[in-house]
């Protein structure tokens, strides 16, 4: 049998498996929902620092090469968060907190906080392309901003600290390697592509309520590959490899690219929420098949030597 | 890859059911099933969930009450002008043994006329309570008339049928005779108190519940359960009773758009 059990900066990890922020991860009751349809971890809906209710919808909208979405950050509040993220130790399963902010003093004010709650690990999203404010429309990805972020957070939360960056950004590997010397424990790569757009034909009008758009699915999954395998040159943490993962042939392509885990988000919706499971045994039959016994021995296969 | 953009289609036509609430037909060639709820979509404003009222003449028929700026959008289109759909989505009510109660309150009528359609075809025992605020509040009645089924309508206020709560009559009738299946939409509290009736009667009940949903589709969270976790919009929004009791925000509170839990009155 091989093996899919990995540490992740100290994370107990059954499978190669993440929830992905963005997808369920609403509630605590989201979660242990995909945890119990077989993610190994899961990261929470990004919080920030002042209560959001995201943008009309269609918050999501999907097309023949993927999905777009614009959800827009809606959540409680970093404040308001304490009763659903406040006692996780039941949830049976590591739980990331992702946290948003719109420049260094809003992530100040999350490390702080969020330091105080029950998760095991901590995401920075500064990488949203679709939210005014927040991410790259913010200018939060370049390696001053990621190495500052990085920084404050660290210094205010003890927590493993994973760093998730846009594919849609010059000099990735800068980003990355910023984000390693200022104390980032993990990268997450990527987030969304674009953002994009489509517009409905018969009103003239864009479909999301946010008008634009991060792509994943399918369409993203090639670029997220390249990224994985940029970053895994450059940096020597661990990579969370996320971007268009739908199947186990998928996931075993990420690893090879130099990815450590995997986040799941999109191909919930493509495959249902049992996804974490469906994944995984497909990832065990190819191992087998080709005769691998343990996840490190695929990491980083498709590099040179 | 599996995808879904939303389609634009002219309205067929639109009638009043009741002051501030509107049927708007929606050319539909596909299947629907009792109990199924489209996102519409008004360009430029929102995209909300809606109950199937009506399902003739290649047709899909969904009822709206004119309160907040989405639902005003919609109750103004005339025939001819275009909305958007996405879906049907959603599990459905299943008809379980002869002798069935429907019990509506409010527009909740509108998720429960399919059902009362298709027991009818079947021809089971049917029996439908519907309650509103007043006489004319309550939905559907011509339509009933035309029903082969036994139609029990109360208002608060006594305007029209009998004075009191759709919950009395529910107890009544289970008390009276043997009920093979409830199914039950309307306010939440009203919704648990026929979870507790039948649960007590051991008569099994479905029971459709309404959540803040954005995508319709399983993916965003929004409408996930305490502590189940299980989506409305998916593996709902019709739930056994029983099990809806088991759950820990049934009848106590849902979520907004900001994830916020809010308490029921």
């Amino acid at each position: 049998m091989a093996d899919l059990s990995l540490k992740l900066c100290g994370l107990k990890l059954e499978n190669p498996t993440i929830l992905a922020s963005g997808i369920m991860g609403t509630s605590r009751a989201s979660m242990t929902y995909a945890i119990k349809n077989g993610a190994a971890a899961v990261t929470t809906k990004s919080i920030s620092v002042e209560k959001r209710k995201g943008h009309p919808a269609p918050i999501i909208v999907t097309y023949a090469g993927g999905m777009l979405n614009s959800v827009g950050y809606s959540n409680p509040g970093i404040d308001n968060v304490a009763d659903e993220f406040g006692d996780l130790q039941n949830a049976g399963a590591p739980v990331i907190g992702s946290l948003t902010g719109r420049d260094e003093n809003d992530f100040a004010i999350l490390a702080e906080k969020a330091a105080a709650l029950d998760f095991e690990a901590i995401e920075i999203v500064l990488s949203c392309p679709h939210t005014p404010g927040y991410g790259t429309m913010a200018g939060l990805s370049t390696p001053e901003k990621t190495a500052a972020i990085t920084q404050i957070v660290k210094q205010r939360c003890k927590k493993p600290l994973f760093v998730k960056l846009s594919p849609n950004v010059m000099g990735l590997v800068e980003l990355a390697k910023a984000a390693e010397e200022a104390g980032a424990d993990a990268i997450t790569a990527v987030n969304t592509a674009g953002p994009g757009m489509i517009i409905d034909i018969k009103s003239r009008k864009p479909v999301l309520g946010g008008r634009i758009g991060g792509l994943s699915g399918d369409a993203l999954r090639p670029i997220a590959v390249r990224c994985v395998y940029d970053i895994y040159e450059a940096v020597s943490i661990p990579i969370i490899g996320t971007g268009g993962i739908i199947n186990g042939e998928h996931a075993a392509e990420m690893i090879m690219a130099g990815a450590t885990a995997l986040g799941i988000g999109s191909a919930v919706y493509y495959r249902g929420i049992d996804v974490f499971k469906k994944i995984c045994l497909e990832l065990e039959e190819f191992m087998e098949s080709e005769g691998i016994s343990s996840l490190a021995q695929m990491r980083g296969a498709a590099h040179e030597a | 890859m599996k995808h879904e953009l939303p389609k634009m289609l002219k309205i067929e036509r639109v009638i009043r059911e009741a002051e501030g609430v509107h049927t708007l037909f929606l050319p539909y060639a596909g299947e629907v099933k009792a109990g199924q709820f489209v996102m519409l979509w008004v360009p430029g404003v929102d995209a909300k969930p809606a109950g199937i009222s009506y399902h003739q003449d290649g047709c899909i028929g969904v009822t709206i009450s004119a309160v907040g700026a989405w639902s005003k959008e919609v109750c103004g289109k005339k025939s001819g002008d275009l909305l958007g759909l996405l879906g049907p989505y959603g599990n459905s009510f299943e008809l379980i043994g002869e002798n069935v109660v429907l019990v509506g309150g409010g527009y909740g009528a509108a998720t429960l006329m399919l059902l009362a359609e298709e027991a009818c075809r079947r021809s089971l025992k049917t029996t439908l309570i519907l309650g509103a605020r007043s006489e004319a509040a309550l939905l559907y009645r011509t339509r009933i008339k035309a029903m082969k089924l036994d139609a029990i309508f109360t208002t608060d206020d006594g305007s029209f049928g009998e004075k009191g709560f759709v919950t009395d009559i529910l107890q009544r009738k289970l008390q009276s005779e043997k009920v093979d299946g409830v199914y039950v939409c309307g306010p939440e509290i009203m919704e648990k108190r026929c979870a507790e009736i039948c649960l007590a009667a051991e008569v099994p009940s479905q029971i459709s519940l309404e959540r803040h949903m954005k995508c319709g589709f399983g993916v965003c969270g929004a409408c996930c359960i305490d502590h189940s976790g299980r989506r409305v919009c998916v593996e709902g929004t019709i739930f056994s009773g029983a099990d809806l009791l088991q759950t820990h925000e049934f009848g106590r509170y849902r979520r907004d758009s900001s994830a916020t839990k809010q308490p029921f009155a």
